[in-house]
This record gives C-alpha cells, sequence and structure tokens, in this order.
C-alpha cells in the first residue's frame, strides 16, 4: 500500500530470513509511555538534541560498526563545517551534503533566534544507532545520556532518530 | 521525530512527529531550510498539543510525486543488497567520514584523550 509507511520491522524480518537469521527481537514496550507535558512555554524553554545518525565532529573518533555504544559531546555553537556522519545502515548522502537532516542543529538554532523555543542546552549528543543489542541501549547508553542532559538544564529533548 | 513508523509505534514513545521520507532524512531534505523549519514547527507544536501519550502525528510532507520509492526500501532485490550482510564484516575500527578526520582525532587523542568522546560502562 503505497500511502502506507514503509514497515521497516516486516520488511527487516524478511531480510533476515533470507540471510538465514533467526528474527531480529525489535523492542515493544506495551501499554502507555511516560508522559510529563511541557510544563512551560516553549519560548521560555531549554531544548536538548538527541540524534542517532553517526554524526561526529572534526577531531572527534568516528564511530564503529560494531555495536559501538559510545556518545559525542557537540557545542551548539559548533560550526556545520565541522560535521561529519558515518553510519552502516542509511544512504549518507543527504546527511553529508546538510547534516540538518538527521540532526537539525540548525534549524533548531534558527527557531531560538526566531524566538520559538527560549535556547537551546550547551551540547547536542551524538551516537550511531543499529546497535544490535537494546539492552545496551537501555541499560548504559541512554542512561548516560540522560544524566547529561539533566545536568545540561534542559526542559524537553528533541530525538532524531533514523 | 521519526520516519519508521512501525519502529516507533513498537518503542511507544511518549510523542512523536512521523515524516514520510526514505531514511536518512527524519528532519527534512537537504539544503530545504524551508522544509526543515516547517518540519521542526509541527515536531515543537507537536510538544504543546498532544495529550495523549504514546500519539504519533504524521506530517503531511510528501517525498515525491509518487510513492514509488517505497518499492525499493530493504527488498532483496534493490541496489541496497550489498547492506544486507554487512554486519558480518563489522570491527571496533573507528570508520572515518573523511581522511583527515583519523588524523585530528588522534592528535585529539594523544591531546586528551578526546574529552567529548565518551565511552560509558
Amino acid at each position: 500500500m503505497h500511502n502506507e509507511p514503509v514497515d521497516y520491522i516486516q520488511r527487516t524480518l524478511e531480510q533476515y530470513a533470507n540471510l538465514g537469521y533467526p528474527p531480529y527481537q525489535w523492542v515493544n514496550n506495551p501499554g502507555d509511555p511516560p508522559f510529563v507535558p511541557l510544563g512551560k512555554a516553549l519560548q521560555d524553554a531549554r531544548v536538548g538534541l538527541v540524534a542517532s545518525g553517526g554524526i561526529y565532529r572534526h577531531g572527534q573518533v568516528a564511530f564503529h560498526f560494531k555495536d559501538d555504544c559510545s556518545f559525542r559531546l557537540i557545542p551548539t555553537t559548533v560550526k556545520l563545517s565541522e560535521l561529519r556522519v558515518t553510519h552502516f545502515a542509511y544512504d549518507l548522502t543527504a546527511a553529508r551534503v546538510d547534516p540538518n537532516v538527521v540532526f537539525p542543529l540548525e534549524t533548531l538554532r534558527d527557531m531560538a533566534q526566531l524566538s520559538r523555543i527560549g535556547e537551546l542546552g550547551p551540547h547536542a549528543y551524538t551516537f550511531m544507532g543499529g546497535i544490535y543489542s537494546s539492552r545496551k541501549v537501555k541499560e548504559i547508553l541512554a542512561p548516560a545520556i540522560a544524566d547529561r542532559l539533566v545536568k545540561d538544564g534542559v526542559d524537553v529533548v528533541i530525538l532524531v532518530p533514523v | 521525530m521519526s520516519s519508521a513508523y512501525s519502529i516507533t509505534r513498537s518503542v511507544n514513545v511518549p510523542r512523536a512527529v512521523y515524516l514520510d521520507f526514505p531514511l536518512g532524512h527524519t528532519a527534512g531534505k537537504p539544503g530545504d531550510k524551508a522544509l526543515q523549519r516547517k518540519v521542526m514547527i509541527d515536531t515543537l507544536s507537536a510538544l504543546d498539543t498532544i495529550q495523549v501519550p504514546g500519539t504519533i502525528r504524521s506530517l503531511p510532507y510528501r517525498w515525491a510525486a509518487t510513492e514509488d520509492w517505497k518499492d525499493q526500501v530493504m527488498r532483496p532485490n534493490s541496489e541496497k543488497t550489498e547492506h544486507a550482510d554487512a554486519r558480518v564484516e563489522r570491527t571496533t575500527d573507528p570508520q572515518y567520514h573523511l581522511e583527515d578526520d583519523a588524523r585530528a582525532a588522534e592528535l585529539n587523542l594523544a591531546r586528551n584523550g578526546c574529552a567529548d568522546c565518551i565511552w560509558p560502562e
């Protein structure tokens, strides 16, 4: 059905079956997710940015392709020309031309300039998704990034997966 | 923000916006600042207005005049097939975007251990 979203879970299932792999165990969280209403106007909010598209800054160690659970701090004042992108699982063409497609930093800076948000936090946090072990993400990577965001004092975080 | 509806549904995040674009374009098209801004304004609006936990709001933007791109995504006979067995060759060597990045990172590592690279345990 063309107007329907691409069902990546189903297609991954088919791809793994073709390769003779056992089915991938996608994360499934039933029930109501935790939900905290935004307690203030966006115009007054400090906004965080977390992206999984494999973005790093020139001078930083790049990500590797074997369940890399590390992350990078990128100052939200960084020049876009210093941003790099690496990942094994998606077409990087667009991201390498314009990192904003997977890391909307400049877009968020514009939002601050236009007073649609209060400000950005001091750092954006980036890692490379496609980490096979969801357990490692849940127990190691996500809490480490969440701790940083709390210390940064952000009110809300924009998550940008690929 | 998401371009993978089924995955976001399964993870069941507090709130999301869904952009029906090929993976690698979660926040818009390259060089199209106007579209990128619209997508972000809608994203911020979702934060303000979604009341029901787990809501995924679909955004109205289309990737192309037709939906033909969806036929090529992760299909065994598509040109992307070379990615299918990429996982057997994975190593822990950093995969640099540009050649010069490796040298810059080595200098940075020698200087301060790359203080803004975090390896959590």
